[in-house]
């Protein structure tokens, strides 16, 4: 077992753990944070994506060993203080970048980071960054426009195709 | 996943002691290993994790040399590798954002995937690997699939990349798994050019002797015009056959030259 010491979300957290336990284990049975989902396990569709020292990362590829000491946000610590929806995800619902809604912890998580660094994205450096992102609803051009639109940039011009 | 133990060291001695244990393995950011682990690839008593090593990390450039500490992620030599664009462009698109952020150089390197990227940017570039108790040509280090010249327990501390004229690589990604199914880096020095190919040879990583004498009398992509490489010996999958692959090399050797301008 190792003593893994962390911040998730603001919180202290200490738990002794497996070894072999991965981060998207330590959310989801340990701290029963389930917003971070288990899509493929393989690091290829993102719905797992957290921040770890502000930097996206996928979960169910990183052991919780490996995040002693980090600072970790999840889904669960995105809505705002007063537990209303924050601009990325408001946007998701105002363009219905969700479907089945599956894949969407992950594509934000992924879109916050991608704001943090480029406040104004293009279209194209958007769909470029959401590579490690799959959704199986919606053909992405929703969760684009919603992306635009927490850019605060218009979404007319993105094809409706 | 088998069950191990699992310990974070802060220093590289504390590092070297742990993987000196029985069937201890180093975790550089995990991109390939844990994949494998899931799989019950490998089965390690101990997984030693070298992120937490602050003396592994990090891009410097002096005297026309860019060095890469073993621990550096991908996103961080696509950020900070300016010095030579041409591995950052590279590092920039290794797998997606997130793979970016955990993944790094050293990792690359020693696991020496057949298809991946680094491989052909060490040694195209004549690059040293640097560990923790020699220097390695990368002409010596890259031995085949998987194999290189490390010995148990050694870690790739830093890479050495002399920093070339004009380069480019030029890969032809695998959609699914963003690896290369061919990738090619050409690299310009004031004493001739070195052409890497990945992705494609049984072997892992190679020089195209041929390609790089042509190279150096005349760096142009019409130099390489109707040089080929036989498809013995290419890796044949359901996603190319060895002829395809043997074929992808010429392109991408000419767009490469193109690119490097």
């Amino acid at each position: 077992m190792t003593k893994v010491t962390m911040t998730v979300n603001g919180k202290t957290v200490a738990k002794e753990v497996r070894g072999n336990m991965l981060m998207t284990e330590f959310l989801r049975d340990e701290l029963h944070l389930t917003g971070t989902h288990v899509g493929c396990d393989t690091s290829q569709c993102g719905a797992c994506v957290i921040h770890v020292n502000g930097q996206d990362v996928k979960a169910c590829t990183m052991f919780a060993g490996e995040a002693e000491g980090a600072e970790v946000a999840t889904i669960e610590g995105m809505a705002n203080a007063d537990g209303s929806l924050n601009t990325i995800q408001q946007a998701f619902q105002d363009y219905h970048g969700l479907q089945c809604g599956f894949c969407t912890p992950g594509m934000v998580m992924t879109a916050a980071a991608l704001l943090r660094d480029n406040p104004k994205p293009s279209e194209t450096e958007i769909r470029d960054y959401l590579e490690g992102n799959i959704c199986r609803c919606t053909g992405y051009h929703n969760i684009v426009k919603a992306i635009m639109a927490a850019s605060g940039q218009d979404v007319s011009a993105i094809a409706a195709e | 996943m088998y069950s191990f133990d699992f310990e974070r060291p802060t220093t590289l001695d504390d590092a070297v002691k742990a993987l000196g244990q029985d069937e201890a393995q180093a975790l550089g950011g995990g991109q390939t290993l844990i994949p494998s682990l899931k799989q019950r690839l490998a089965m390690p008593s101990k997984l030693v994790s070298l992120a937490a090593i602050e003396e592994l990390k990090g891009v410097t450039a002096e005297g026309g040399v860019l060095t890469v500490g073993g621990g550096t992620t991908h996103g961080t030599v696509a950020a900070e590798a300016s010095a030579y664009p041409a591995l950052a462009a590279l590092a920039s698109n290794i797998g997606d954002p997130a793979v970016r952020n955990r993944g790094t150089v050293g990792g690359s390197l020693a696991n020496n995937d057949p298809a991946a990227c680094y491989p052909a940017a060490a040694l195209a570039s004549g690059a040293t690997i640097v560990t923790n108790t020699r220097e390695i040509a990368a002409d010596d280090y890259f031995q085949g699939m998987f194999t290189t010249a490390l010995d148990e327990g050694e870690i790739i501390t830093a890479v050495k990349f002399p920093i070339p004229e004009k380069a480019a690589y030029i890969k032809f990604e695998q959609p699914a798994s963003r690896f290369a199914l061919v990738g090619v880096f050409v690299a310009k020095y004031s004493d001739g050019v070195k052409v890497a190919v990945t992705g494609a040879s049984e072997e892992g990583v190679f020089r195209w002797t041929e390609a790089e004498e042509k190279l150096s009398a005349d760096f142009s992509a019409g130099a390489v015009e109707g040089l080929s490489l036989p498809a013995e010996g290419m890796m044949s999958d359901l996603h190319g056959s060895g002829a395809y692959r043997a074929h992808l090399i010429g392109v991408l050797t000419k767009r490469a030259v193109a690119a490097a301008g």
